[in-house]
């Protein structure tokens, strides 16, 4: 089996047997992360351009590292050398990058719908690294692949995701994600920082985290953006703690065998409290180094690679 | 200068007529209109199996002379109107400089007099530089020709103001055309707020932007006794105002756009910059009441807001692209398509949304077919399929959802002042 798309735009256009099909192949990639020299020729020879138009120092690491274990080139084309900021369109500005025959663009943009828009206009394969609040395919199957490895199935699980829903692009392909594998998404988070209809995706709706918490199998933490405060979504980052923070107590209310994932980076004391996140239930740091395998399969998926090719 | 039009269905809901009527046109007015006339050698045309209406009025069209001319110009916006069944069109003042002062329609004017080829009524700003806060020479503006004022695209916010915009238009009876949008609750949203703006991660306008800014001119224009008409109505709460204020007796009329009553937000998935629009594409439940107030007469006209934008200014990412598509040409096939064939509205109806009213609104004399009337006449195929293709438009812009729809009914033959300005029969 093959991916359908040569684009990774989001997880909302790709099917659960796709997802599994990454997933499986994010195993045999963490096997090349295991070894001493960390270095397989699959890619040799094809170029990634890494075009990050937000700084994003954890997931563009993440994706150079997977580049390089595949030992492709890569290219950093960031916003601070990016002539988006004299004016060029994001349109022209890839088309140059495009001109130099790259295989893969890797963007990351705050703009919702932008690696759609170049996936209409380019050759190579354009891999969504966020766009804005909308997606965040590679978090959501990393994420996956994290509570697979733990829970051994995602299927039938209770899943809490916990924060600011609104801006969040993590949330998004994560219950695009979860809910085609058949998990329960229970999303908490202040009114405020709730979009509207969001219930219609299938998920349950709740404003605490302890309700959010109750029976969780898995619960994800959202990063807050302290500046949301000033905005008027809530009126202190102690009161958010009180309401929504992560604590232990709070964490009692889940399965006993609960994992607690957050994306990164965390805000201590905010979101989440220092005695969870480094708590025994905690596998923020396996998240990190999963997201390695994960890209790494994703890249090697999206050239063609694939189980079973001459098979049928 | 004398023409005869044979055989074709005279729709003419100010005289209530629905009849197979022949129209003599001389000097370019309407000097008979009666069963089969028989006059030999003068320019006789069959229009058997067609349908016969007065001309068509765009009210609310952005025609960008002066200052975007490589947008659209008079020249190219009439024509586009002409092909798309229009015999007048009214344009926004949101040009550069802004229509806000009497300088500004003269220009237009004399533009639309050297290079239109359908009758151009100028709309004159609310207030100075569209900015909300000073009333801008309405008086000289009337005096200059303009037929309405409007600050569209910005909304009056200062319900001070539009009071006193209200009260001041009284004395020339022309009517305020308010674009109702709290830019507060919109909040630089992009599209409409709902299940899509979540999905898309696109930040959403909310209903009530609409709806709070409409009952409060509703509101104004009732207590001032003022005419008020609101722009491209697009959500449910503002038509089930205005229908409330109808019945309260209040002088408010209001217009809804093809693409408002075609399509939803869902039309957003794949941001496309050709859905961003503003107001922007509603719910279905929008949609449907929308439909309502076309068909129980609550929905005065039906008017593009044709908005040409350069495909450069389009084609970025959604939150960046300017709002707005061009409507000209698709506005009647749209409406016999979805409205027409459909059944929701009849024949009539359509001749009363896209003629009679408008004229009746911009209070000029037109939208009638009786002898001594202007020969303005919008001759419609109801029967014939088009596909809407861009390449074809005579608009200098390509900003449509539309491309590639096909639809059935269209505009064939577009006359004005007896001149035929368009013909694809
Ligand atoms: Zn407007």
């Amino acid at each position: 089996m093959k991916l359908k798309s040569k684009h990774l735009l989001g997880i909302e256009d790709i099917s659960k047997e796709e997802i599994n099909l990454i997933l499986d192949t994010a195993d045999s990639m963490a096997e090349i992360s295991q070894r001493d020299i960390k270095k397989v020729p699959t890619l040799r020879g094809k170029t990634v351009i890494n075009f990050f138009l937000e700084p994003s120092t954890r997931t563009r690491s993440s994706f150079e590292i997977a580049e390089k274990r595949l030992t492709a080139d890569s290219l950093n084309f960031a916003s601070a050398t990016s002539s988006i900021l004299k004016g060029e369109t994001l349109i022209d500005t890839t088309l140059n990058l495009e001109a130099m025959a790259p295989d893969f663009i890797v963007i990351r943009h705050s703009e919702p719908g932008s690696p759609h828009m170049l996936a209409k206009i380019c050759n190579s394969s354009i891999i969504n690294a966020g766009d804005g609040p909308h997606e965040h395919p590679t978090q959501a199957l990393l994420d996956a692949y994290t509570i697979r490895q733990k829970k051994g199935k995602i299927k039938g699980l209770r899943v809490a995701i916990i924060g600011d829903i609104t801006h969040s692009r993590v949330v998004r392909s994560n219950i695009f994600l979860l809910k085609k594998m058949g998990a329960d998404v229970v999303i908490a988070g202040p009114s405020t920082l709730m979009p509207v209809e969001i219930e219609k995706t299938g998920v349950e709706v709740r404003y605490s985290t302890d309700d959010a918490a109750e029976g969780a199998d898995v619960i994800m933490m959202l990063r807050i953006q302290m500046e949301r405060q000033r905005k008027g979504y809530f009126p202190s980052t102690r009161e958010y703690f009180s309401l929504f923070g992560l604590t232990e107590e709070r964490v009692r209310r889940a399965k006993p065998d609960v994992i607690i994932m957050h994306p990164g980076p965390m805000n201590r004391g905010v979101e989440i409290a220092s005695e969870v996140a480094d708590g025994p239930y905690s596998v923020i740091l396996e998240q990190v180094a999963n997201g390695v395998a994960v890209r790494m399969a994703v890249l090697y998926l999206l050239a063609g690679g694939g189980k079973d090719e001459n098979a049928a | 200068m004398k023409m005869l039009l044979k055989n074709g269905r005279v729709i003419d809901p100010a005289n209530k007529i629905d009849d197979t009527l022949d129209i003599i046109i001389e000097d370019g007015k309407i000097s008979e209109i009666k069963p089969r006339i028989s006059e030999k050698g003068i320019e006789t045309i069959d229009l058997a199996g067609l349908v016969v209406a007065p001309g068509f009025i765009d009210m609310h069209v952005h025609l960008r002379e002066p200052g975007r001319e490589d947008e659209e110009t008079i020249e190219t916006g009439t024509k586009a109107a002409a092909a798309g069944g229009f015999t007048g069109v009214a344009c926004m003042p949101n040009t550069e400089p802004v229509n806000d002062d009497q300088a500004v329609t003269e220009y237009i004017l004399s533009q639309a007099k050297k290079s239109a080829i359908v009758n151009v009524y100028p709309i004159g700003c609310i207030t100075k530089a569209r900015e909300g806060e000073e009333l801008a020479q309405i008086g000289d503006l009337v005096e200059s020709g303009v037929v309405a004022v409007s600050d569209d695209g910005n909304c009056v916010a200062s319900g001070l103001i539009m009071r006193k915009a209200l009260e001041y238009t009284k004395m020339f009876g022309i009517p305020i055309i308010d674009h109702c949008e709290d830019p507060n609750l919109s909040d630089g949203g992009v599209m409409n707020e709902g299940y899509y703006s979540t999905i898309l991660g696109l930040k959403g306008m909310p209903f009530l932007a609409e709806d709070v800014m409409a009952i409060r001119d509703i509101l104004l224009a009732e207590m001032v006794k003022g005419k008020l008409h609101i722009a491209h109505v697009s959500t449910k709460g503002c038509v089930n105002m205005v229908r409330e204020a109808k019945k309260r007796g209040a002088h408010v009329t209001c217009e809804v756009t093809p693409h408002h009553f075609t399509l939803t937000d869902a039309a957003v998935m794949g941001y496309d910059t050709n859905t961003k629009m503003n107001p922007p594409l509603r719910s279905e439940g929008d949609r449907k009441a929308v439909l309502e107030g076309l068909k129980d007469g609550t929905i005065d006209c039906i008017a593009t807001d044709h908005a040409p934008h350069n495909s450069i200014e389009k084609n970025v990412e959604f939150s960046q692209a300017p709002f707005g598509i061009i409507g000209l040409e698709t506005a009647v096939s749209l409406a016999l398509d979805r409205l027409v064939h459909t059944r929701i509205i009849n024949l009539s109806r359509l001749v009363e949304l896209m003629s009679l009213n408008p004229a009746r609104i911009l209070n000029i004399k037109k939208g009638i077919l009786s002898k001594g009337e202007d020969a303005d006449i919008t001759i419609l195929d109801i029967k014939k399929t088009v596909t809407v293709d861009v390449k074809k438009l005579k608009s200098k812009s390509r900003n449509t959802p539309f491309n590639g729809l096909k639809l059935k009914g269209a505009p064939v033959m577009t006359i004005v002042s007896g001149k035929i300005v368009h013909d694809s029969r």
